[in-house]
């Protein structure tokens, strides 16, 4: 009886993964060669990141990155879209090698994935509201519904500062549905995101606006196991960013996706033009 | 209390095993908000259901045949498609088709909440399953007790409520327990629309402090719990109504 108990307890721990260790360190550089692929977490519902065309292909800025990179090791590229609440996961999984998903990078973040500098993009929060919601300032949303998308950095700190009642959706489409049913006054996000939706020229966003001054500027960072960052996995994809900046690779990209010019790409190609 | 937290926090910057939510107050209120929506949620569902299951059983032998119809049809419907897709379809399709009424604020606001589609939605789901199991306890009810009753002078529905269902409820319910479980465990779904339940708090607290292991253990045993709750409850229940030499 005794034993049976103990094996069945056992049994369900190992089930659990509780004996499960974690992913060792590993040549990751070596490992993506000898495979022939990269596998890339990215987004597919973050116009224009990361979107699904009209065929359906994944395409957007975050798509030519990744693509890059796979040209840079010299293997194909395999997309796996991922959300906010699953990318580190995946990544410390062994499921994805590295994380190109519009990632704010925080402190917090970095005690969980390797984040690669420099930086490739930098984004704030605001919200996307309705016109005749008449919001001025963040004072405004105080214990007004507000929705927002589950796993990103501001929510919590907009929260604690300005007191919305938050409900949070697993996906952006979800969000913008719950937005135009009425079901909130107003979306939490990035600027960037809200400015392109806006900018897309959508008959169905003429009512809304972005009525606030963008908060807490946040960089972007790509992300690579902590164990990676300073493997030759990491070095390389710190030179690929820097290449990237230096180049002017990044401004030509946000040119191409029609994203408004952003002042950090900007200084950061004048800070590495000349090195 | 502070040595309390103080214990967490230290458990946390020692061994990375992070119950952020023991003494970080934000994760706190979230939690318990989390478990008291569950709770509220599968309590009035739990109540809404058993009363569609009694009625539906009801009109399920009524005369008119359109009655019978259109309870066959609803069952049909909400038996046959996922408890997600009900949800989803309610908050996104129909919900966006009703009329906004005016808040406090005076903001025009959608009038049914999310809590709402998902407490009326579940209980549809639920009903439909109870409709069926009262209608096998019903008809496991003697055809003689009710020849009984109607040569005591019964009508239908006195006989229905005095006599059928009282013996009915007794024999439906092993299986209503086990439809009821089911009940506690999809309120999970209404994550999907953003009901702060207890899910939807546990995602919320992982995604911010990455402690998912931590809160995955904590969401299995709350749920055993609650769960365990229901079913003790259930067991008294079924104990109370027996009746001594009519075991079947």
């Amino acid at each position: 009886m005794l034993k049976s108990v103990i094996a069945t307890v056992l049994g369900i721990a190992a089930a659990l993964g509780i004996f499960a260790s974690p992913t060792q360190a590993q040549d990751t550089l070596a490992k993506i060669k000898a495979k022939g692929v990269v596998v890339v977490g990215i987004k597919n519902d973050y116009k224009p990141w990361g979107f699904l065309d009209p065929t359906g292909k994944v395409v957007g800025m975050e798509i030519d990155l990744a693509q890059e990179v796979g040209q840079k090791l010299g293997v194909k590229v395999e997309l796996l879209p991922v959300i906010a609440a699953n990318r580190m996961e995946f990544l410390n999984q062994g499921r994805i090698d590295l994380i190109i998903a519009t990632m704010g990078d925080t402190p917090e973040r970095r005690k969980v994935v390797g984040m690669v500098e420099p930086n490739y993009y930098a984004g704030g929060t605001n919200v996307l509201a309705l016109k005749s919601a008449g919001l001025k300032r963040w004072k405004d949303l105080a214990g007004k519904k507000v929705c927002a998308v589950q796993g990103a950095y501001y929510n919590r700190r907009v929260t604690q500062l300005y007191s919305p009642e938050l409900v949070v959706f697993p996906a952006v489409p979800d969000a913008l549905n719950a937005l135009q049913g009425g079901n909130c006054v107003a979306f939490l996000f990035d600027n960037t995101l809200i400015e392109s939706t806006l900018a897309g020229g959508d008959a169905k966003w003429a009512a809304y606006e972005m009525p606030l001054v963008s908060e807490d500027p946040q960089n972007w960072a790509i992300g690579i196991r902590l164990a990676d960052l300073d493997s030759p996995f990491g070095a390389m994809m710190k030179a690929l960013s820097v290449e990237w900046h230096k180049t002017g690779k990044l401004i030509e990209l946000e040119k191409k996706w029609g994203i408004k010019p952003n002042p950090f790409l900007t200084a950061m190609h004048e800070k590495y033009k000349g090195s | 209390m502070a040595g309390f937290e103080d214990f967490f926090r230290w458990l946390n910057d020692h061994y990375g095993i992070n119950f952020s939510f023991f003494y970080d107050s934000f994760d706190r209120d979230r939690l318990l908000l989390g478990i008291w929506t569950t709770v509220e949620l599968s309590c009035l569902c739990l109540v809404l259901s058993l009363a569609i299951g009694v009625v539906g059983a009801w009109l399920q032998g009524s005369r008119f045949t359109l009655l019978r119809r259109v309870m066959q049809g609803y069952i049909q419907f909400f038996r046959n498609t996922p408890p997600l897709v009900q949800l989803t379809f309610f908050y996104f399709a129909v919900g966006g088709l009703l009329p906004r009424v005016a808040d406090a604020s005076g903001q025009a606001v959608p009038l049914v909440s999310s809590f709402g589609w998902a407490a009326l939605s579940f209980s549809f789901f639920a009903g439909a399953f109870n409709v069926e199991i009262f209608r096998a306890g019903i008809e496991a009810v003697p055809r003689t007790t009710i020849e009984a009753a109607e040569s005591l002078g019964y009508g239908r529905l006195k006989a229905y409520v005095y006599i059928v269902l009282p013996l009915a409820f007794r024999i439906s319910l092993p299986a209503l327990n086990n439809n009821l479980v089911n009940l506690v465990k999809t309120t999970t779904l209404a994550y999907a629309i953003g009901v702060p339940e207890l899910l939807y708090a546990a995602a919320q607290i992982w995604s911010e402090q990455f402690n998912v292991w931590e809160m995955m253990n904590v969401l299995l045993v709350t749920y055993v719990a609650l769960v365990g709750v229901l079913v003790w409850g259930m067991a008294r229940c079924e104990r109370a109504l027996r009746i001594p030499g009519y075991d079947t």
